[in-house]
Parts: structure tokens; C-alpha cells; sequence
């Protein structure tokens, strides 16, 4: 479960946050997950709990936002709207797609103490 | 007294509530988050950030990019599920490499240093990497292990994942090209099972076809599931047991480790 690597990456994150910022605790974490980034949000909000434990960052509400997926049709030549890597052009059924948004893994906002 | 507010109940109460709150005969302020109360001040604050959250495994990989490119050796990311042939393919590939090309492998594994052992029997220096209850290789593990290997330019560095093909697709390791092993015992529609691997393969080797007459699997499907997570993925049917389309891979180890020479050779001319 690669989700715990990635919450060691985001406590990281937060210490070097913290002595830039002068804050000593967070209490709301607002992330960004593309529905294309390799990650599982349960899985993640799971990992969470586990390593903020007994960090400045113990307790925090971790707010996963979904973003949209998207991806240029090659053959119509519009920006679509996707679900899956594999998904057909809904426009024109083109396979030819190439992704252009959703595979974002990112911290937007803190909010801390 | 309770500790807490200093109220003079002696019953269990939540201080759970908005610090401006009135509550019965008294105020509460110094309940908020910073346990004091500055007039004027909000005592929790909001910070925008866009902190990319595998910014520092992509950092790490940037430089073992660097570092490989201007060594030139040619660095390949090998992935894919456990039993898919890996380290068979990696063995046969290593004996016909062997006095020609210079070829290090780093093998990731949870446990033990057997596939490291196999490696080494072929005469290609090999670094173990135990990654413990870890399920993929990071850039910052693969970086440690460059340091012990003796780059050479030419040389080619196969950098054996932990068999799984879910969490070493996030994972960049500054790898020249990833590619990505299925074998024919495996369903045809991993591509679509496990897309982000394949969506970020440059070349996809279709390996044991030597059971093909044995099995019901559909090659001409598989290759149509993969071409459509990832339209730009190259692919190869190989047996690593027989032996049949191992040259066609050792063509595109040659045209792989041309390109990354390529650009060195140019600066070497230009300092």
C-alpha cells in the first residue's frame, strides 16, 4: 500500500511547512486527487490516521477533493471529459485520446495553529 | 474546579464549543486551538500551499536522472506483478550481454537477496535492496544503490521493482525508459486491471509465450488493451525459457542505450 509512503511524503510536507510558516499544529489538511493519480482516497485516509499520530498534524481532518479527468480527442479534437485511461471519445468514439488533466496528487490549503 | 475552564462544576461538561461563545453565567475564551486568547486575532489560520506530494521522490529522481545521463548508462525500470518472469528474462538477457555491454542490476525484493544471487551468477554486479514491509522502489532507495555501482558509460542499469503492479506506478526512479512485464499465465485485461503501470510504460514485454498452446489466452487481445491505456507503448513477444524473441529485446536494449549516448557524446564534443 503505497498510501503510507505518500502520507510520509505529506508529513514532510507539513514539518517543512511548519518551520517556514512558524505554526506547531494542523488541523485541516485540503488535498487534491486527480480520479487518474494512482491513489485509493479510503487508503489514504486510512494511512493518514496512522503516521500523524503523534505528529504535529495528530487528529487533523484530512479533506480529499476529487478532480474531473480530462483528455484531447486526437481525431475531433476537443477537450472530453474521462473517467478511465481506457475510456473512448464520448464526441466522437475515438480511441485516440490523450490525458490532459486528473492525475494531480497535491496539498492545497492548511489550516494551522 | 475543572481543570479545564476553571468553572466551579464538579460534573464532567464538553468544552467543545465556539470560543465566543456564552455558556450559562460565564464566557469561555482560551478554549481555541492555541489554548490562549489574543483580541483581535483569529487563532487558527489558513496557509495555500501547492505542495506536489511526490515532489521529493520526483526531486531525488531528477538527479539519478542527471547522474545516469551524464555517466551514460542507460537506466530501465522493470515491472510487474510476482512470477510474471522477471527475473528469469533479466538472467537470459544478462548471459547474452555478458562481455559486450557492461550490465549492473538493482533488485528491489520485501525479503531475502536470492534474485540478487541469481544475477551475480551470470558475472553482473547486483545491489539488493530490502524493502522491507515497503511495496515499491522510491528514487531516494535507488539512489543510495547507484552510489555503489560502477557506472560506466554504455552501460546498462536494470532496476528490478518490487513485484506489484499497482504502487510502483507512482514511483519516477529516474529511469531512461519503464517497462513493464506480463506473461501469458497472466488475463488479458491486466491493462485495464492495473492501467496506470501501463499508461506509463514505454515498452510492454509479453513473456513465457512459450505456454501459448497450452492456454486460452488471447494475444491479439492483450496487445489491443494495452495500446489502448497507452497508445505509445511499444511491444515484444518474448519466451525468456526458449529463448524466442529475446533478440528483438536485445535490439531495443541497443537502440535505447544508442540514444542515451547519444546526447552525452554531443557534449563531450562540445567541452
Amino acid at each position: 500500500m503505497h498510501e503510507m509512503s505518500l502520507c510520509e511524503s505529506i508529513l514532510d510536507i507539513l514539518k517543512e511547512e511548519a518551520a517556514a510558516g512558524q505554526f506547531t499544529r494542523v488541523k485541516r489538511i485540503a488535498i487534491d486527487v486527480g480520479l487518474l493519480s494512482c491513489v485509493e482516497p479510503e487508503a489514504l485516509q486510512f494511512g493518514f490516521d496512522v503516521i500523524m499520530k503523534g505528529s504535529l498534524a495528530e487528529g487533523a481532518k484530512l479533506e480529499i477533493s476529487r478532480l474531473p479527468a480530462e483528455a484531447l480527442c486526437l481525431t475531433c479534437f476537443k477537450t472530453v471529459p474521462v473517467k478511465q485511461r481506457f475510456d473512448a471519445c464520448p464526441e466522437c468514439g475515438s480511441e485516440a485520446l490523450q490525458v490532459t488533466g486528473g492525475e494531480e496528487l497535491k496539498i492545497r490549503e492548511l489550516e494551522v495553529v | 474546579m475543572c481543570t479545564v475552564c476553571g468553572c466551579s462544576s464538579t460534573k464532567a461538561h464538553d468544552h467543545d464549543h465556539h470560543h465566543d461563545e456564552q455558556d450559562g453565567d460565564h464566557l469561555h475564551f482560551g478554549n481555541g486551538d492555541a489554548g490562549t486568547s489574543v483580541p483581535g486575532m483569529n487563532q487558527s489560520r489558513l496557509i495555500q500551499i501547492e505542495a506536489d506530494i511526490l515532489g521529493k521522490n520526483n526531486s531525488y529522481a531528477d538527479q539519478n536522472r542527471t547522474l545516469l545521463a551524464d555517466k551514460g548508462v542507460l537506466a530501465l525500470n522493470l515491472v510487474s506483478s510476482p512470477g510474471s518472469g522477471k527475473t528469469t528474462l533479466l538472467v537470459e538477457t544478462l548471459k547474452r550481454l555478458s562481455g559486450s555491454i557492461s550490465a549492473m542490476v538493482i533488485e528491489g525484493d520485501q525479503q531475502t537477496s536470492n534474485d540478487a544471487d541469481r544475477i551475480r551468477e551470470t558475472g553482473a554486479a547486483a545491489i539488493q535492496i530490502n524493502t522491507g514491509k515497503g511495496c515499491h522502489l522510491d528514487a531516494h532507495m535507488v539512489g543510495h544503490a547507484v552510489e555503489k555501482l560502477p557506472l560506466e558509460a554504455g552501460g546498462i542499469l536494470f532496476i528490478e521493482n518490487v513485484g506489484n503492479l499497482v504502487c510502483p506506478a507512482a514511483f519516477d526512479l529516474g529511469e531512461a525508459a519503464r517497462v513493464v512485464i506480463l506473461s501469458v499465465t497472466e488475463g488479458e485485461d491486466k491493462p485495464f486491471k492495473y492501467p496506470d503501470i501501463f499508461a506509463n510504460a514505454d515498452l510492454m514485454i509479453l513473456n513465457k509465450t512459450d505456454l501459448l498452446p497450452h492456454l486460452d489466452f488471447d494475444v491479439e487481445a492483450v496487445l489491443a488493451n494495452a495500446r489502448k491505456v497507452n497508445r505509445k507503448i511499444k511491444i515484444l513477444q518474448v519466451s525468456a525459457r526458449t529463448g524466442e524473441g529475446l533478440d528483438s529485446w536485445l535490439n531495443w536494449l541497443d537502440a535505447a542505450r544508442a540514444m542515451q549516448l547519444v546526447g552525452l557524446q554531443q557534449d563531450r564534443a562540445a567541452e
